[in-house]
């Protein structure tokens, strides 16, 4: 409490330190989200993805009524990774190409910042994305996916999948192989992260037990804390040149 | 090029006397189970192999750490090493767990828990040498390859304890019974020699590979530089 007392300074400084953290965040995400409302190039082209990916699966799996019962927790999740993994390489990519990046690394705010933003930017593309494909699945399928359970687990799901993939995305953009590369280090890595979101999902959408699913969910919710925080420590050995 | 060290000629010998002497014990030593019969003595050679490519897995991890505190391009030929070597070795754990997994699961593959992340812990590791090839600077690429080896190895302790989280039927032989296993066994006096001289003899051999493949790397090294000091 003395100290307290004695250094009221120091405690608004730090104050002031850490609102201008998040203002750096909320900079960086409002950038992109500017950008990508006035282009679309992003969305559209995960949207337009997604709704391709579900029209092949239509086929390749003859989704009637009795097998979309069981297959479309997958259907939807093997959607959203691909989907995801062009929106993250498209984000990462505009970056590195108009030296944007280099100009986001030479502003005097802490890397992690930068981190956050461009994971923020990044989810908030691929909740979009699912918040149009879900209902139009529902439409198309007959089936309601208005489950406010199956809701949290695909946003848990998101959190951990571009937690990670924002930070692999920032690795790839830098390689020889950049438009390969991706998929390859994004998939095994976040491989645990889509295999409970699918258990999870499909648990809510077939009526398990809570007892059932809880397994999942906090398989997902640890991978989660793990992607972000090691992200959160390892971006800043990304950037630096 | 240094001349190979005398110590590492010694044990290149003594690596090969003891994959010899482990093939001897498991094959005419160990008694036949009961039940499996001679298609257990996989099993040998199965946990040997992944016991060592596990822990390199895990070491990988742990050189990670100390290259990205040190930025010493040293520990990145020491990463590299212990993943090739880890890496093979892990392929013939999955590739002798499918022989023996085709008598007693009566199919070379099923997607338990277990084999699954053997899969995908594998895949990390393939990934870890694409991204290697994708990079031409050798500091960007020790950078990058210890940050995804560090976000991998947080897989491979995660697949030695699936089997302890998941419903699985891989048999769990030491330390823990696993009632839903199909072909679980208890070892017997002679299992348990042939068993813990494999697990010996492949730390051995894999030390052995795993020093090779360091000096590989260094001659790598000065090749590239004598590259680079040719072109100037």
């Amino acid at each position: 409490m003395a100290t307290k007392a004695s250094h009221p300074n120091s405690l608004s400084k730090k104050e002031a330190a850490v609102g201008g953290y998040f203002k750096a965040i909320s900079a960086i995400v409002w950038k992109d989200l500017r950008a990508e409302f006035r282009s679309w190039e992003l969305i559209s082209a995960m949207l337009v993805f997604s709704l391709l990916a579900i029209l092949i699966f239509n086929f390749a799996l003859e989704l009637d009524v009795k097998t979309r019962q069981s297959v479309t927790a997958g259907v939807l999740w093997a959607t959203f990774a691909f989907a995801g993994t062009l929106g993250l390489n498209r984000s990462m990519s505009i970056e590195k190409d108009r030296g944007c990046l280099d100009g986001l690394l030479l502003a005097p705010v802490d890397r992690s910042a930068i981190y956050f933003g461009k994971f923020f930017s990044n989810l908030a593309f691929m909740l979009i994305v699912e918040a149009i494909v879900l209902p139009v699945y529902s439409v198309l399928y007959n089936t309601n996916l208005f489950h406010p359970g199956l809701i949290a687990v695909i946003l848990l799901g998101s959190i951990g999948y571009t937690s990670v993939g924002t930070l692999l995305a920032a690795m790839s953009v830098q390689t020889r192989t950049r438009d390969v590369l991706l998929p390859i280090l994004l998939f095994p890595v976040a491989f645990a992260v889509l295999l409970s979101a699918v258990k999870a999902s499909g648990g809510f959408l077939n009526g398990a037990d809570f007892a059932e699913i809880s397994f999942p969910i906090n398989l997902l919710i640890v991978y989660d804390i793990i992607f972000i925080a090691i992200s959160f420590m390892l971006f800043d050995a990304v950037v630096e040149e | 090029m240094n001349n190979k060290p005398l110590a590492l000629k010694i044990l290149d010998l003594i690596s090969i006397v003891l994959l010899l002497a482990a093939t001897y014990l498991s094959i005419f030593v160990a008694p036949m189970e009961r039940v499996m019969g001679n298609v257990q003595r996989v099993f040998y050679f199965h946990v040997g192999t992944a016991w060592v490519a596990l822990i390199g897995f895990i070491f990988t991890a742990a050189l990670s750490v100390i290259y990205l505190t040190t930025k010493n391009l040293k520990w990145d030929r020491i990463q590299v090493a212990a993943v090739e070597v880890s890496v093979v070795f892990f392929l013939i754990t999955i590739i002798l767990g499918s022989i023996w997994a085709r008598p007693a699961w009566n199919t070379w593959w099923t997607w338990d828990p277990r084999l699954t992340t053997a899969a995908v812990v594998e895949l990390v590791y393939i990934a870890y040498f694409m991204l290697r090839q994708g990079l031409d600077d050798p500091n960007k690429r020790a950078n990058f390859s210890a940050i995804y080896a560090l976000i991998g190895g947080l897989s491979a302790p995660i697949t030695f304890f699936s089997i302890r989280l998941f419903r699985t039927i891989h048999p769990v032989v030491i330390a823990g019974t696993n009632a839903e296993a199909e072909g679980s066994f208890s070892m017997s006096g002679g299992m348990l020699q042939a068993f813990f001289f494999a697990l010996f003899a492949f730390t051995v051999i894999f030390i052995d590979l795993f020093w090779n493949r360091i000096r590989l790397g260094e001659a790598q090294a000065k090749v590239e530089e004598m590259k680079i000091n040719a072109a100037y």
